[in-house]
């Protein structure tokens, strides 16, 4: 981000959540560097950009599809990128119907399972064909239950083969181009003002900012982060902004691409080496019933040998991971044990496991370090969830509200639990600190760092590392000698692992598995150097394919510490960046078609004419020895098949997608839906939300009326959550610490002084919240940092509430938790919940205690009449469903909008 | 200390270094003399990473008497260059906090209160409570004869704060004994 | 003798023989995130009690209020609507075309001549600032210590020692700053609910003592930059040698105004202010009272030569009227 020419933070409060990464925004913006900040709040980022442009929440796909709908227009789109780097001129096929042409649904949806078919989105094939899955189709409504879209976290969608059609004069109506072109062309910035509530001059000014920074010399970079993702088309936001930056040459470039900043010392690697249901390590799929139900349908579904790139050869992969997992016990004949995993049938995330948890299905529930009666969306389902479990075991470094709710939760106080009745076994197991256990965390730019162990966790602290094996162990032990085929998986584990004096298993060995291994051969027993010398005939192991390297040689590079003040900027002997040590992914694309750098300002990795190979400041993403002008028969499949002009080495067509024709379960394309609750009709569609967005239609996650549907107005107002610089998401490791807590003592909301005034809101006195879940207390803040917008010729208030505290006796300070006003509507590309916008109603005043409170939630419930039908609907048109309102299709039962 | 000779009386010292006001070297205490940091005199300094956000800025933790005395940024890392926000700063806090809780406390059914169980005792009633439920909640086949090998009464919710490697025995041993549903902060 | 007032070299005022260089701070708030690294930094290393009461405290985003005896650095944010921004820009501006008395500046660009355009954002700030203490060149608290108790060390920083102060308090009222302060018998005033919590807190250490930011006297005998500067994300804190420090600020200042902020201006830099000028310099973007500082800040003993010369023209008189008295009686 040092090496920006503009930055624009959308969807993050950089510097408050990230306050050191930030000094590279300070330093880039130190050299001249614009900075402009588009967030609904004027935060501490605001405060130290150049502009801050408030936007109403959740409307961002508009603000970023006008940006779009900009540079093409005023055609500033940078040609020789696009034109040879993404897939601008494929051909798509005849089937396809953009969202303009349906109300604001693509083709495929199938409105019974309120999800998508996408095969008509796919490329077109020469005859008239479709370049589909390897697999075949799979249904949108089974893709999101498993969350598929969490698969691309390294690996693009698989495609049949990557033989496309194309238009290289970007002029038929069917290529990628001129869809996206059409798709846009309503996204103008009188709409940006009516829908976003940002004036015509600021979205100039932010037009202007990107482009006139963008191309050969220059270079925009986007840094995002939950703002952007927890929204019900969370996914489709960033795909946006990845069009645009698309457009634009700002894709693997110094300076360039969208920096997701993550929120948690190593949830990326959490995702890599996933703790996921519907993930391996690597992103390797979970199996599902049905569609993977043996070694060989799995490998076929999740890449052909035909498609281009390293993705192709997935089984390799796959099969090195059994290898380590089951050893010996993996072999040919068994398909490498591939029967030895379990199968999913759905979705089984975290939020329809606590679902399941009211149902009485699950008995046993660990929490490691997390704590969802505070962090999750819907924190009164949470907890209630809890006290169905049979057993709850909670590892953590502090008496967490997700280990005490049992005895003074808010529903302990409001009556509906009784300490004296809940039947729920409670563990408490305290946990070691970072410095108390060796491992490595992956921060947020893929960078693998070792922590060494400082001292003994202290008392009976431990770390997971040695709680899990010894657990393991345990079960291993009980187990020993049975003969159910059901425990051969666990007595099979390859779970041999060297302890220190205190029984803590030595974490490079575990390090050491995942690197991965040779098994046969001359080189039997020696570390992998990289992934590429994976093998699919089990002569290798390796526990995440993408990790392979860091142990090359034997060596734990994650702990290499060369200064930074002693290496060029991208410090590769700093730690260990997956893949392969690289720093910037798809560094091909830093240099022209013929392999010479853009510019040399922004030179970054280049093609060397006499060393006939890839050169430059990075590991190059792309074959060394691929000459810029190779142009193989794609027919080969594989790295084999990469042209030279391929930058994007992990999709199976090496093009960066513009038009993402498999992925996506909820449109090919980024479209504005509004939120699942809102007080603004979209003004772009006659549909109002995203028509596959995942709903709980329940009568414990009501949804507040939309607009211009009864009951709106009973919950007029946005509210958005957020975290201080001065807390750590659930307060789990800042709300214990006094230092932290005196900073930000208190739950409070902030308003603006209109607002304050509309509903007589004190300063620094107290208010309640209500949304149709609950309704929680905090101290109100009044602010111009705060600012209503005009939106749709109607004033739209946001609220902004932290979500750091919680209600519970044991922390140094407490408060109401703003989690509990949310529901649960999670984006079906990966069931990530909507939490950055929701309805609410506010008035001065504490909350009422005890049964009040449930009485004040089912007043307001009963005011604006909703119920579990509410919101809940997936297509909003009538018309476009092809049913005509029957007599009770009036606004009462139903919820679409008025257009 | 040093002996208490008339030499250290403070009137002397004004006189003898020039220091008439007794605003400098006059009026130093053998202890202001003596100051030394702690971070000087440590047994060790171990580099580690910082537990909050994803930054991933690098912390030097100094150890003496197999206590964590102090914990700052790491100047070698080219990511933070020796900085940390007030949550790294706090980082000894979180480690020697008084609030912190360790040690095992269970709650039985319908318990009122806390009581203390001894780490072993613990973890094999986990252990236990694992294999029981797991038995008892086994799905071998779906209704069409489909494989699945799996338990859908256990699930996990992790954080992520803890590291690869741990994340990784989770994810082998959970998904060995078909629990399926292990989650993590990333969905959140 | 060492000086009372005007410019010096305090460390050398003080007798010390060596040659360092005088250390501080410049802590730029154009560029403060507001984060409060510098407090939590500043409490850990130091081992200060945490001393708020654990309720808002009614000001933006501050919770601590001002510098303490448990606090050494402090965190200000003000927000400021588009009138006071016009209003600071245009006092910065005077003070340009006055000569820029509080600056003094190095060879300046004409910035009559430069692109005054101002920033982007015009309608809306919110300023942070990390306000510390300001180890003046004529220190009132050093100056009217009776205990030995408050020195001037080698790198010209004013340090409370703890084992000398007797808790007097004479100090707290020759800090023109309102800086030093003692620290409270350690039971902080919590809201009820909570009490319980802090049964288990370690006892506060150096009750009743003068306590203030020692600039981190333990860590410079170490050759450590101090915990605030060290952490400080964006390096709005610097910390080196004071004339350095100095330059810096006003080569950042002329910076700025060349970018049309010219509500920039420096605090604390000139010498001959009615503190010698200070250790730990600020680049301020409006009037220092806006901050929470006094505007012209004056160390009580400064006046204290001509005090004594009229004290003693006095006593000269009286005692001459005395003689007078008495030779008039006698003859």
């Amino acid at each position: 981000m040092a090496n920006a020419d503009c930055i624009i933070i959308q969807g993050s409060n950089m510097a408050e959540c990230h306050p050191v990464g930030y000094q590279w925004v300070a330093e880039a913006k130190a050299r001249g560097a614009k900075v402009i900040h588009i967030d609904p709040r004027f935060t501490r980022t605001s405060a130290v950009s150049d502009k801050h442009i408030p936007i109403r929440a959740g409307s961002d796909v508009v603000l970023l599809g006008a940006l779009i709908n900009y540079v093409i227009t005023n055609d500033l789109w940078f040609k020789e990128y696009v034109g040879a780097y993404t897939n601008a001129a494929t051909l798509v096929h005849d089937d396809y119907r953009d969202a303009e042409d349906l109300g604001g649904l693509f083709s495929g949806f199938d409105p019974e399972k309120g999800a998508y078919d996408s095969s008509s989105w796919s490329y077109a094939e020469e005859e008239g064909g479709t370049i589909g899955e390897p697999s075949g189709p799979e249904h949108g409504a089974d893709a999101g239950a498993r969350a598929a879209g969490d698969l691309f976290g390294s690996g693009g969608p698989a495609l049949e083969h990557a033989e496309v059609q194309r238009d290289d004069t970007l002029q038929d109506p069917r290529t990628v181009f001129q869809i996206v072109k059409r798709h846009y062309a309503r996204y103008t910035p009188e709409m940006v003002e009516n829908m976003c509530g940002i004036k015509a001059a600021d979205f100039e000014y932010l037009a202007r900012a990107i482009t006139e920074n963008s191309g050969r010399e220059r270079t925009t970079c986007f840094a995002y982060a939950v703002g952007w993702t927890q929204h019900s088309l969370g996914a489709q936001f960033i795909r946006a902004a990845a069009i645009l930056q698309l457009l634009l040459g700002n894709v693997g470039r110094p300076g360039s691409g969208i920096m997701a900043l993550r929120g948690h010392a190593s949830i990326q690697g959490s995702t890599d080496i996933p703790t996921l249901f519907n993930l391996l390590p690597g992103y390797l799929p979970m199996p599902s019933a049905g569609r993977h139900d043996t070694l060989q349908e799995y490998l076929d579904a999740n890449a052909s040998k035909q498609q281009k790139g390293f993705w192709a050869d997935a089984d390799a992969y796959t099969i090195s991971l059994l290898k380590a997992w089951w050893g010996d016990a993996a072999t040919a004949e068994n398909n490498w044990a591939f029967d030895y995993l379990p199968r999913l049938t759905g979705a089984h995330g975290t939020y329809e496991t606590v679902m399941s948890m009211l149902r009485d299905e699950v008995e046993g529930y660990f929490l490691l370090g997390q704590n969802p009666a505070v962090g999750s969306a819907h924190g009164r389902m949470q907890r209630l969830g809890m006290s169905h479990l049979k057993w709850l075991v909670v590892r953590d470094l502090n008496m967490i509200e997700s280990a005490t709710w049992w005895k003074d939760g808010p529903e302990i106080e409001s009556g509906e639990l009784r300490t004296e009745d809940i039947e729920t076994e409670v563990f408490f197991l305290p946990a070691a600190t970072h410095v108390e256990k060796a491992g490595s965390f992956t921060q947020t730019q893929r960078l693998l760092q070792w922590r060494h162990q400082a001292v003994a966790p202290p008392g009976e602290c431990q770390s997971e590392l040695q709680f899990f094996y010894e657990l393991g162990q345990r079960i291993r032990a009980k187990l020993a000698g049975s003969d159910d085929d059901r425990d051969r998986p666990l007595l099979d584990l390859t779970w041999d692992y060297p302890t220190d004096e205190h029984g803590d298993p030595d974490p490079e060995a575990v390090l050491a598995e995942i690197n991965g291994r040779h098994l046969d051969g001359p080189d039997a027993g020696k570390p992998l150097s990289t992934y590429t010398e994976m093998r699919a005939d089990g002569s290798t192991s390796g526990g995440c394919w993408i990790y392979t390297g860091v142990y090359a040689d034997g060596v734990n590079h994650a702990a290499n510490r060369k200064p930074g003040r002693e290496q060029g900027p991208a410090a590769p002997e700093w730690g260990w960046a997956w893949p392969a040590n690289r720093r910037i992914l798809y560094n091909r694309a830093s240099a022209d078609p013929s392999g010479k750098p853009w510019s040399e300002r922004k030179k970054y990795i280049w093609w060397d004419e006499e060393q006939r190979r890839w050169v430059g400041d990075d590991v190059p993403d792309f074959p060394v020895d691929l000459a810029p002008g190779s142009k193989p028969d794609p027919a080969l499949g594989g790295p084999a098949a990469l042209s030279g002009d391929d930058p994007f080495i992990m999709q199976a067509d090496g093009k960066g997608w513009l038009f993402a024709p498999k992925g996506l379960v909820d449109g090919p394309l980024p479209t504005h839906y509004e939120a699942q609750e809102s007080p603004v009709a979209n003004g772009l569609y006659p549909q109002q939300q995203s028509p596959a967005r995942l709903v709980f239609p329940r009568k414990d996650n009501l949804s507040a009326p939309s607009a211009g549907t009864r009951g709106a107005d009973v919950y007029p107002f946005v509210f958005t959550t957020y975290r201080l610089t001065e807390h750590h998401t659930a307060g789990g490791m800042s709300r214990w610490l006094p230092y932290l807590s005196e900073l930000q003592p208190e739950m409070f909301c902030e308003v603006s002084p209109e607002l304050a005034a509309e509903r007589g809101l004190e300063p620094y006195g107290w208010a309640t919240i209500i949304s149709p879940r609950s309704a929680i207390e905090a101290k109100v803040l009044v602010t111009d940092r705060m600012r209503p917008l005009a939106v749709g010729g109607h004033t739209v208030h946001q609220i902004g509430l932290p979500y750091h505290w919680g209600v519970g006796n044991n922390a140094v300070v407490s408060g109401d938790a703003a989690n509990d006003l949310l529901g649960v509507t999670l984006d079906p590309n990966v069931q990530i919940q909507e939490s950055k916008v929701a309805s609410c109603d506010i008035r001065p005043g504490r909350r009422p205690r005890g049964e009040e409170l449930l009485a004040l939630v089912a007043e307001y419930q009963a005011r604006a009449g909703v119920t579990i039908e509410t919101g809940n609907r997936a297509i909003t048109d009538p018309e476009a469903e092809g049913i005509a309102p029957g007599p009770s299709g009036d606004a009462s039962a139903g919820d679409g909008p008025q257009t | 200390m040093a002996s208490r000779s008339f030499l250290q009386w403070p009137v002397v010292r004004q006189l003898s270094t020039g220091d008439l006001l007794g605003r400098g070297p006059a009026v130093t205490s053998a202890k202001t003399k003596a100051i030394t940091p702690r971070t000087a005199t440590a047994d060790r300094v171990v580099q580690s990473v910082c537990p909050y956000c994803a930054v991933g800025c690098g912390q030097r933790v100094y150890v003496k008497d197999e206590k964590v005395v102090q914990i700052e940024g790491d100047p070698d890392s080219p990511i933070s260059r020796g900085r940390l926000c007030p949550k790294g700063s706090a980082s000894e806090q979180l480690v020697n906090s008084p609030g912190r809780q360790t040690k095992v406390l269970y709650r039985a059914p319908r318990s009122t209160e806390w009581e203390h169980l001894d780490l072993a005792t613990a973890v094999d009633m986990v252990a236990d409570r694992f294999i029981e439920t797991r038995r008892r909640t086994w799905q071998q086949e779906d209704e069409q004869g489909r494989l699945l090998r799996r338990t859908m009464g256990i699930a996990s919710l992790g954080g992520a704060t803890l590291d690869n490697e741990e994340n990784y025995l989770i994810k082998k041993l959970f998904t060995a004994a078909g629990a399926v549903q292990t989650e993590n902060q990333a969905r959140i | 003798m060492g000086q009372l007032s005007g410019p010096t070299d305090p460390t050398a005022d003080a007798h010390w023989e060596h040659n360092h260089p005088r250390k501080g701070f410049f802590t730029d708030t154009s560029i403060c995130i507001g984060c409060k690294a510098c407090e939590v930094a500043c409490k850990e290393w130091n081992h200060n009690p945490q001393d708020g009461n654990l309720e808002l405290l009614g000001s933006s985003y501050d919770n601590t209020g001002s510098l303490g005896a448990s606090t050494w650095r402090h965190v200000a944010f003000i927000e400021q609507g588009q009138e006071r921004i016009a209003e600071a820009r245009e006092s910065g501006r005077a003070l340009v075309s006055l000569g820029m008395p509080r600056i003094g500046p190095p060879a300046a660009p004409d910035l009559a001549e430069a692109d005054t355009t101002p920033p982007d954002t015009a309608d809306f700030r919110w300023l942070m600032s990390s306000d510390v203490c300001k180890h003046c060149t004529h220190a009132g608290c050093l100056d009217v210590c009776p205990t030995g108790a408050l020195f001037r060390t080698e790198f010209g920083t004013v340090v409370v020692q703890d084992d000398v102060c007797n808790g007097c308090g004479t100090c707290v009222a020759g800090c023109p700053f309102g800086v030093i302060e003692r620290r409270s018998n350690g039971t902080i005033k919590v809201a009820t609910s909570r009490e319980d919590q802090h049964d288990n807190h370690p006892a506060v250490p150096n009750v009743g003592i003068a306590q203030k930011c020692t600039l981190c006297y333990d860590r410079l005998v170490d050759d450590q930059t101090p915990a605030c500067a060290k952490a400080c994300p964006t390096t709005s804190i610097k910390f080196g040698d004071h004339d350095d420090m100095v330059e810096t600020a006003r080569e950042r200042v002329a910076n700025l105004h060349a970018q049309g902020m010219t509500e920039a201006r420096l605090y604390g830099a000139n010498e001959n202010d009615g503190v010698g000028g200070i250790g730990s310099v600020f680049l301020l973007l409006d009037e220092p009272e806006v901050y929470g500082l006094p505007p012209d800040p004056r160390v009580p003993t400064a006046d204290l030569p001509r005090m004594y010369q009229r004290a003693g023209l006095a006593v000269a008189g009286m005692a001459a009227a005395a003689a007078l008295a008495f030779l008039g009686g006698r003859a």
